[in-house]
């Protein structure tokens, strides 16, 4: 074996760092799916009915859809009666942290997430959802103030069943994919967030995922709106403790961005990637999509860090004339990962622009590709798109993969699509090896610099996570 | 400092190294030059503990200690630095990032706390100073679009703050024009203390007009065939290189 290989065995038998569950007493449905179970779901969350009809609506388009396989992913199908639907904490909702359960704010403080520490010191807010039911929402008093609302879904559908009614599914229609209509008929929580006309959001909306019930599937629903000239950071980030068997995640998020509006939303994704030897791990098959009315943006930034399978596409609906989507993404796969992730742009409206920067890093056994769309419309006038696509590998049992789809029906639109494969040389790691770095140490810089474009995208606290996460899933030694 | 005792080494069964024995002590500059493929850059790449090589026998000695089973980093802890001939490029990781990252792992592995973010600016300004370098040079990609010239100068910027032992300059002179040459010597002229020791690998003598070695040596076919002081540079200059190869046959 050279060195090289050594290298990369050792890091990519990196374990889990963030490998341990909590035991929290929890409220949980038994397996299966019928519409019984899910009328159940709405009952317990006592949901008026035209949400309950909404989810029965839902469930009947799923049941007549086929699970998708076009994905560059292999994976056992899961077994859809064998999930459990519905599990929430018990003694939910508390009104300060002292009521939270010692269990939970240990495990946040394993996860280096101390609440606390989260409020003074970032001025984070955060909607904490631990398996599908809010147990913990600050800062809602700043936020009350200018008029924002950011609450679980649960709770919008009570307080605020106009906003929800008017816009849930009206960027991922029930009917949009498989996973989308299964989430639709049996989600259980997610956050919500209602940026009020020409309010920029003080400071940036957090929330942490984390499934925590074994056998639980996750289907998380998130719904932003920034109203006209508004502006909000979000951002999301997710870790899950080491499992046994396959867990199923298959959120969906919605954003909506009026006239005028920006929307900067942010994901670090690090869900339990399976072990060394591909046992185990998250399935994550979310839908992410947003709408850019006139002069609207939406910003999309990710690191993928964890899950055995990561089959995602947070695109942007350029609808407006003059709209602006961004997507900056990081996928990092490790051991017997597979990730199959990008973008679309559909760019509908005059003068719309849009930028793709995805930066692929391949290790281990595991594979990662990068599909994305460009669609230019015939209304899109001057259009403009730059797509930038790379891939990272690291030894010779991975693989990189592209799948760039491009429509243009406007000859004045233009789009550029760059794409570079590279591999972290020897003589990299010899050169920082040489000047007193251990080849961990190396291959954390080489990537965190090949990440660099994507990164700067991030919230400053955020940016720093992600870098110790990027740095967790390439090294093996270290802890 | 450095002693390496008949040094044999080879890459994909080909010898490259036949028995190389060499002494310097600290103080000394030594100069290493030879033809094309007399194993010069093996040389420096071995004693740097490049794994892309197999000994086949001898020793390498480092500050006292035989470093043939230390990996590079290690012997980089202890002292010992490599200019590159071919430095290679680390698109996102800039210089003062790069420089803070290699000299806090350096200080760590000796036991003593990382240097603060205003002493290390304060020391890297000084040293740029003196190798007449851009502050601008800093936040750039290490080596990314750097022109041959701004490489050598990245590498000897680099050697002037981890402050080595000892350090190898592998053709630090190949691709510098006659400034850049005069500001790259002047840098290291300026390091030059009884405390260290220098090795300057390269072809031709014009270097040493600048930087001018205690020693000088000849290597060819993976030997060092002659030793002298710098009149023996002068003499290749003149000669070439023939005339050893005819002695040598």
């Amino acid at each position: 074996m050279s060195d090289e290989d050594k290298i990369i065995d050792e890091v990519t038998s990196s374990d889990y760092k963030y490998g341990f569950s909590t035991n929290i007493d929890s409220d949980t449905l038994s397996p299966g799916l019928d519409e019984d179970v899910i009328k159940k779901i709405s009952h317990k969350k006592k949901e008026p009915e035209w949400m309950t009809n909404w989810r029965l609506d839902a469930f009947k388009i799923w049941n007549e859809m086929d699970e998708p396989d076009w994905g560059n992913v292999n994976y056992e199908k899961p077994d859809f009666q064998k999930i459990s639907y519905y599990s929430a904490v018990k003694k939910k909702k508390l009104d300060s942290l002292d009521e939270v359960d010692p269990e939970l704010l240990k495990t946040f403080e394993k996860l280096g997430i101390s609440i606390d520490e989260q409020k003074r010191l970032s001025g984070v807010a955060m909607d904490i959802v631990v398996d599908s039911v809010s147990v913990a929402t600050t800062f809602k008093e700043t936020l009350n103030e200018k008029g924002i609302i950011f609450c679980s879904m649960s709770d919008a559908i009570q307080n605020h069943p106009e906003l929800v009614k008017k816009y849930i599914g009206t960027v991922i229609p029930k009917t949009d994919n498989y996973y989308a209509a299964l989430n639709s008929a049996v989600f259980t929580d997610g956050s919500f967030c209602y940026i009020p006309k020409g309010v920029k959001c003080p400071m940036e909306l957090s929330t942490y995922f984390r499934i925590n019930e074994a056998g639980t599937g996750q289907f998380e629903r998130t719904l932003l709106i920034a109203d006209k000239e508004s502006y909000v950071s979000y951002l999301e980030g997710c870790t899950a403790p080491q499992r046994d068997e396959n867990q199923l995640h298959a959120a969906v998020v919605e954003l909506i961005a009026l006239d005028d509006a920006e929307i900067k939303y942010s994901t670090v994704q690090n869900w339990f990637p399976g072990d060394a030897n591909g046992k185990g791990g998250v399935y994550n098959f979310v839908t992410k999509r947003g709408i850019c009315e006139n002069r609207a943006k939406i910003s999309w930034t990710q690191v993928e860090t964890g899950s055995a399978v990561t089959w995602k596409y947070p695109s942007c609906i350029l609808k407006g004339d003059s709209s602006i989507g961004e997507f900056y993404s990081v996928a990092l796969t490790n051991n017997f990962q597979q990730a199959d992730t990008g973008t679309k742009m559909i760019h509908l409206g005059e003068n719309t622009k849009s930028t793709i920067i995805s930066k692929g890093i391949s290790a281990g056994n595991s594979h990662n590709s990068y599909r994305g769309l460009v669609r230019m419309g015939p209304r899109a006038k001057n259009a403009r798109n730059f797509s930038q696509c790379d891939s990272l590998l690291m030894g010779d049992r991975c693989g990189a993969h592209t799948f760039p789809y491009i429509e243009v029906k406007n000859p004045t639109a233009k789009m550029e699509h760059e794409a570079t494969t590279s591999k972290i040389g020897e003589d990299q790691i010899f050169y920082c090896q040489q000047r007193g770095l251990n080849p961990e140490a190396a291959i954390a810089l080489i990537v965190n610099g090949y990440c660099k474009d994507v990164l700067n995208q991030l919230p400053m606290e955020f940016a720093v996570e992600a870098q110790k996460l990027l740095a967790i899933s390439l090294e093996g030694s270290v802890g | 400092m450095l002693e390496i005792i008949d040094l044999q080494a080879s890459i994909d069964n080909k010898v490259i190294l036949n028995g190389i024995n060499l002494k310097v002590n600290l103080g000394e500059v030594h100069a290493i030059m030879g033809p094309n493929g007399s194993g010069k850059s093996t040389l420096s790449n071995v004693i740097a503990g490049h794994d892309g090589y197999d000994i086949i026998s001898g020793d390498i000695c480092f500050a006292g200690e035989s470093v043939l089973d230390l990996p590079p980093e290690k012997r980089a802890h202890l002292g010992l630095f490599l200019s590159f001939q071919y430095p290679v490029e680390i698109p996102g990781v800039t210089v003062s990032n790069f420089i803070r990252t290699a000299l806090n792992e350096i200080r760590n592995a000796k036991g003593q706390e990382p240097l603060g973010a205003p002493e290390m600016l304060k020391s890297m300004r000084e040293k740029m100073k003196i190798l007449e370098m851009d502050k601008g040079f800093l936040s750039r990609s290490l080596n990314d679009g750097f022109s041959g010239g701004e490489k050598k100068r990245n590498e000897i910027f680099q050697m002037a703050m981890l402050e080595p032992k000892m350090a190898i300059l592998d053709e630090t002179d190949s691709g510098l024009d006659i400034d850049a040459l005069r500001i790259v010597a002047n840098g290291v002229n300026s390091l030059r203390s009884k405390d260290n020791t220098f090795v300057v690998i390269t072809h031709y003598q014009r270097l040493l007009d600048y930087i001018v070695p205690d020693f000088v040596h000849v290597l060819f076919n993976g030997k060092i065939v002659k030793s002298g002081d710098k009149e023996l540079a002068i003499e290749l200059e003149n000669r070439g290189y023939d005339w050893i190869k005819k002695e040598q046959q």
